[in-house]
């Protein structure tokens, strides 16, 4: 009796414990994200003395507004839409162009094929030779430049062709080519609505890789009317670059530049949050599937 | 002699026609397939393994008039230079203390992230803190750094402000030009951004565990610790290791995009590490083929790294990546 009170007891202080690391971890790591939001709110007046802390202080949407105005944010908002969207719908088309050929075990050229592949997670030319590359075969500074040479991630090729190898009845394909559907019958009509789940994953994560690029853009891109919304995000918020937003007094353009760092951060980071709120649910499952490796 | 000479003329003969046989029936089968990976083997062949043959200016003279392949050779010049120059030990130095530092707390931690939430029974709240966990993954590195900026600016930031309020200093400190401060701010913000990310892997780990482990466990009368040392880390062991491996193979290349947007010319001593000198060197001051040299050293030791960390693992406990 005395032992079994023991026990129950060791293992509520054990839930209680967890569920409090857990839960003040979570406050935690929300925090900062809470702050960047109330700050873009508040008036500089507040910031400067420290008033803010948790909730808005003198609401106003004063630091929203020139966000909105700005020229270089708006051009990169533009160029960044532009980069994420055409460049993962390529990045899906030749992964799925990758996966679904090599995924089947009998297709000779196959290991060949992937392990071609996968050796470009371990060894690649380096950012020197890549970039010399990309000049002579005249990319640098065209916006091609920005999702072209990126097309196949490896890890998200393995995860996909996984996906398709282990989650995909063989039978179910066997029959459909009895029935004397072709393979890209097959692939279009029966495999990819089977396979919405990872689809959905990878594409977030192409998604979010266009997104929130920068480096690539430094490098391969000079031409301003080019540049991503990183790019400017950098000089604003690193670099402390106030360009194009001046108000005429320098006294109300450091004043408005303290909430405004804010307002940009919520501005350039939410539609990629959004984006991963809206797929999370198939997000979880997509993990736990591609994570069965090979 | 002769007798075995011939037949392995004819086994020769047989696997050809074998193989044969066998590509005739795949192109026929999939011929629609091969014509999918045309576009992916061109890709791969332009963008990743033409470059691969252009690290040869590692040991060449380079002129871009001459082109990769016209160029001079000279051998080991440029990986002499990288060995003797004044600040090698440095940088090296840098690469692996950042490198193994942020190894040292992601690894352990996003394990023990797993583990806490893995015990969460209640479905909402448990999805609900993964969410929480998982965001800041999807923040870029760029606004990472401006929030740390701005986080720690010396008269407006929000730590500063709250330090100077509750008295424990007197003015604003400098953080992100002070060199001490260099790589906690780069740990910590790197667990705010990938702890969760990191933790997903072992999470789904743990959701293939038998329940009826668990429950037999309970019934012998063991406690939740026993179950965790006993059932837990040994059913979700082969996913650590394997993670290890990789991180391992990593262990040169960090995250070069986040240094290089956190550098200062006053935290230099501790922030410069191999790849963004090789940054610095090719592409900020064009000196390509010695640039190059520098990014190959890198790859190659990670390269061995990785091989000998999954040659330990095979031995030791018979997980690898291959």
């Amino acid at each position: 009796m005395k032992r079994r009170r023991k026990k129950f007891n060791s293992n509520t202080v054990y839930t209680i414990i967890v569920y409090t690391v857990a839960i003040v971890a979570a406050l935690a790591w929300l925090y900062p994200l809470v702050y960047v939001v109330s700050a873009s709110f508040s008036s500089p007046e507040e910031l400067l003395s420290g008033n803010v802390v948790l909730f808005p202080k003198g609401f106003t949407l004063e630091a929203y507004k020139y966000v909105f105005k700005n020229k270089d944010i708006m051009t990169g908002y533009r160029n960044t839409i532009f980069y994420s969207v055409v460049g993962t719908l390529y990045n899906m088309i030749l992964t799925v162009f990758a996966a679904y050929p090599l995924s089947k075990k009998d297709m000779k050229g196959q290991t060949f094929l992937t392990m071609m592949i996968t050796f470009t997670m371990f060894f690649g030319g380096g950012m020197i030779p890549v970039y010399l590359n990309l000049n002579s075969l005249g990319l640098l500074n065209t916006p091609w430049v920005m999702f072209i040479p990126s097309a196949i991630s490896a890890t998200n090729f393995i995860i996909m062709r996984n996906y398709f190898t282990h989650s995909i009845s063989a039978e179910l394909l066997e029959a459909a080519h009895m029935e004397g559907a072709t393979q890209l019958q097959t692939l279009r009509k029966i495999v990819l609505p089977l396979s919405t789940p990872i689809l959905g994953v990878i594409t977030i994560y192409y998604m979010a890789g266009h997104w929130n690029a920068y480096f690539s853009a430094l490098i391969y891109l000079s031409d301003d009317n080019l540049m991503p919304l990183q790019i400017f995000l950098r000089r604003i918020l690193i670099l402390g670059g106030m360009e194009g937003m001046s108000t005429g007094s320098s006294m109300t353009d450091s004043l408005i530049y303290e909430s405004l760092k804010y307002a940009i951060i919520v501005v350039s980071t939410l539609p990629m949050l959004i984006a991963y709120l809206l797929v999370q649910k198939s997000f979880k499952k997509g993990i736990m599937m591609g994570s069965l490796k090979g | 002699m002769k007798k075995e000479k011939a037949s392995l003329a004819v086994r020769t003969k047989n696997w050809l026609r074998n193989e044969a046989y066998l590509w005739k029936r795949s192109l026929g089968k999939y011929h629609q397939l091969y014509f999918l990976l045309i576009p992916v083997i061109l890709n791969f062949v332009i963008f990743h393994y033409v470059p691969m043959g252009g690290i040869q200016i590692a040991f060449k003279d380079f002129k871009i008039s001459e082109g990769v392949l016209g160029s001079e050779w000279i051998g080991w010049d440029h990986f002499e230079r990288f060995f003797g120059a004044y600040n090698f030990w440095t940088i090296l130095g840098n690469t692996l203390i950042i490198s193994l530092l942020s190894l040292a707390f992601s690894f352990p931690l996003s394990i023990c992230l797993a583990l806490v939430l893995n015990e969460i029974q209640n479905k909402k709240l448990n999805s609900t803190l993964q969410t929480v966990f998982f965001v800041p993954h999807f923040i870029s590195t760029v606004v990472v750094v401006g929030m740390l900026q701005a986080f720690l600016s010396p008269e407006t930031g929000i730590v500063n402000v709250l330090l100077m309020k509750l008295g424990v200093i007197q003015e604003g400190i400098y953080f992100t030009r002070l060199e001490e401060y260099f790589r906690p701010m780069y740990i910590i913000s790197g667990l705010w951004q990938n702890m969760g990310w990191n933790a997903a892997i072992y999470l789904s780990a743990l959701t293939a565990i038998d329940p009826e482990l668990y429950d037999a466990a309970s019934v012998d009368g063991a406690n939740k610790w026993q179950q965790l040392t006993r059932i837990t880390l040994p059913c979700i062991w082969p996913t650590i290791v394997i993670q290890l491996i990789l991180k391992c193979g990593h262990i040169m290349s960090v995250g070069y995009e986040k240094v290089l947007l956190m550098q200062t010319s006053t935290n230099e001593s501790v922030s410069q590490i191999i790849s963004t000198f090789v940054y610095e060197k090719g592409i900020v001051s064009q000196q390509y083929d010695y640039a190059t040299a520098i990014g190959l050293f890198n790859s190659v030791i990670n390269l061995i790294v990785l091989l000998i960390v999954n040659r330990i693992a095979k031995k030791r406990s018979d997980v690898s990546l291959w």
